[in-house]
């Protein structure tokens, strides 16, 4: 208990420190952050809505950051979730398109699985490529970033989109591929909000990824290859195989995100439909320490921040949605200079010798 | 096909290089001294937000004409060099992860230009048109091609640069010798933040004459991958810019003026690609090694 609490507390001071500088910001723009803080995180907690969407929001999130922890525990770093997930919903609807008219039984299964082999598939190619010939999986998911968005947006302007359709998107799935909106099993809870089946899966993938890195072999060996691979090596590990393994399920996982936007929301492929979900999904693992619980927080968080930006860039004057990237931004450096916050605890402690 | 080799498409070649060989030549400068640089598109748009900004701000309300786009260039090499500088405070004295402050300044630097010109444009994340004659269409050019020269010299005939390539590879040694590893990495990071700065400004108020959103589209990426496939080279990481920077040029060009047989478009996303496939292939060694500076990435420890 004392441990969870030590693991959240430093989580909890990068938060607070990130509002405060976000704070200031809003207050030389000529703004009262209390007022556009309110606006931010109060929007969130009325129901149905604030609710809804708040987890509709958190569903890719939670997706993209177990991806990049599945790599983070290896010691890869996965900023290539963004175009895993953009070539895997691709698959999604190409499947829900083409076999439009098998029944749900057969098509949200095969649904599902194109989006998690063709996410494994994008993120095992880094992974081949460090393991092969060692070059670096954080230039090449970059590289394959870019060249993911520009592929998938070929395929639907030049082979998926129906004539004339003035937005770039695909031809609708199939009646079989949708899945359910959970405003059909919870009262009061209307169908309109977006947050569907994908969700409860995101939450059982928490639960799935704590039993594969923590209760089975193979995750031994990629935490073992993520911690110290010369010790992994030594007791027989093949850190190769690792370091693919580790990509590809991390691939996977970021694929899922196609579920939930593909399947459950838009019922077509939508070109550019990723709200930077990969990049904050950086973001999420790092604040939740790299534990699927803590992912499933740190989710929620900026999910809370995302949904309340559309709500202070409609009622306050200066602020605009644009604060919810900045506050991401700063929470991040702040989690990453760890030694920063241990730092200043330490000049505090000199400054006050009595009290501590 | 042959309209399409002309002048235009040399000229439009060497300015769509100019802003890659500016950020990529300030990535050189910071990762030979052993700082991975992911953090050059972030340091792009505050370059290039900066500069349309502060050019507005000096014409509409300082009334200063004519030297108003030179403020702005200056004021963008500033705001490169503050974000180069909180880059380097994370990384180097706080030792914080590259790659991860890197993608953390990116991400802070797609939301900044939009927060700003929310609050004093009222606009959802552009500035004010600019009149055209208060732009400087040439002098980043002319600024990015000298700096490869400049470059070149520096890192391969100064005490500096000799320093600085020492750091990159061998830090311990350097320090060894006598040679300040965090000193001189700050001065790789802070030169990548000017260099940065000035290819976001000739974005804004060089190519065009206002910044909007995401202005960079990815140049900063762009840029990283020529370094690469520069092989952290000046001279070859300017070619490298001037291949990027023809492709995106053919791939404008070609947009409804060429037609494959079957008489349908060639699709420009192919074009697209080009830069970042030839990186993957570069940094797997299938076009001679592309080899990264040994300690790039590595906080240095002093020994106690």
């Amino acid at each position: 208990m004392k441990n969870l609490l030590k693991e959240l507390l430093f989580p909890l001071i990068a938060v607070l420190a990130a509002f405060v500088v976000g704070g200031i910001l809003i207050l030389l723009v000529g703004d009262n952050p209390i007022v556009a803080y309110r606006l931010l995180l109060g929007s969130a907690l009325s129901w149905p809505d604030g609710i809804g969407y708040t987890l509709f929001h958190a569903t890719p999130l939670i997706f993209t950051g177990l991806a990049v922890l599945v790599g983070f525990r290896c010691g890869l770093f996965n900023i290539g979730a963004e175009g895993q997930l953009y070539v895997a919903a691709f698959a999604t609807a190409w499947v829900g398109i083409t076999f439009a008219n098998l029944p749900a039984i057969l098509l949200v299964p095969m649904c599902c699985l194109a989006a998690i082999l063709v996410g494994a598939f994008w993120g095992a190619i880094p992974g081949v490529l460090k393991a092969k010939f060692g070059s670096h999986e954080v230039i090449n998911t970059i590289m394959l970033n870019f060249i993911a968005i520009a592929l998938v947006s070929y395929f639907t302007q030049y082979h998926y989109k129906v004539p004339g359709d003035p937005i770039l998107e695909s031809a609708p799935i199939g009646w079989g591929a949708h899945i359910a909106r959970l405003g059909k099993f919870v009262p009061g809870l209307p169908q309109r909000i977006p947050l569907n089946l994908a969700f409860l899966l995101a939450l059982f993938c928490c639960l799935l990824v704590y039993l594969f890195l923590w209760r089975t072999k193979w995750g031994y060996e990629i935490r073992s290859t993520g911690s110290n691979p010369l010790a992994a090596e030594y007791g027989g590990i093949s850190i190769k195989k690792q370091i693919v393994i580790a990509m590809a399920v991390s691939g996977a996982l970021a694929g899922m995100v196609g579920i939930n936007d593909v399947m459950g929301y838009r019922y077509r492929y939508y070109d550019g439909f990723s709200d930077q979900y990969g990049f904050t999904g950086i973001a999420v693992a790092l604040l939740g320490r790299n534990h699927p619980v803590g992912v499933i927080l740190a989710a929620i968080l900026f999910a809370v921040l995302q949904h309340g930006g559309i709500y202070v860039d409609g009622f306050s004057e200066h602020v605009t949605k644009d604060i919810v990237q900045v506050l991401q931004g700063i929470i991040i450096l702040f989690v990453a200079a760890e030694e920063f916050f241990k730092y200043m605890s330490g000049r505090l402690r000199i400054k006050n010798p009595g009290k501590v | 096909m042959r309209d399409i080799f002309n002048v235009g498409l040399l000229l439009s070649t060497i300015r769509l290089a100019t802003p890659l060989i500016l950020a990529a030549l300030g990535g050189l400068f910071s990762e030979r001294s052993g700082v991975i640089n992911i953090a050059l598109e972030g340091k792009m748009l505050a370059g290039a937000f900066t500069a349309a900004a502060v050019t507005y701000a000096a014409d509409e309300k300082l009334h200063l004409g004519n030297a108003s786009p030179w403020v702005g260039l200056l004021a963008a090499i500033l705001a490169g060099l503050f974000i180069a500088y909180i880059y380097a405070v994370a990384c180097i004295r706080f030792k914080a992860d590259q790659v991860v402050s890197g993608a953390a300044i990116n991400i802070l630097m797609f939301g900044v230009p939009g927060f700003l010109s929310g609050a004093f444009f009222l606009s959802s994340g552009s500035t004010p048109q600019l009149p055209k004659e208060h732009l400087i269409p040439w002098t980043p050019i002319v600024i990015a091609f000298g700096m490869v020269a400049v470059s070149w010299y520096v890192m391969y005939r100064t005490p500096f640069g000799l320093r600085l390539r020492a750091v990159g590879e061998k830090p311990e040694a350097a320090d060894a010798a006598g040679v300040s590893v965090n000193r001189i990495r700050y001065s790789g990071v802070l030169i990548a933040g000017v260099l940065a700065g000035i290819g976001g400004a000739y974005l804004s108020i060089g190519q065009s004459s206002l910044y909007s959103r995401n202005m960079t589209a990815g140049r900063g990426f762009i840029a990283l991958a020529a370094l690469i496939f520069g092989k952290w080279r000046p001279v070859q990481t300017m070619l490298a810019c001037l291949l990027f920077g023809f492709t995106e040029a053919l791939s404008i060009q070609m947009q409804g003026a060429v037609k494959l047989p079957s008489g349908e478009d060639i699709p420009v996303q192919f074009i697209q690609m080009v830069p970042y496939v030839l990186t993957i292939i570069v940094l797997a060694g299938f076009i001679g090694s592309s080899r990264p500076p040994k300690a790039l990435g590595i906080p240095y420890q002093k020994e106690k």
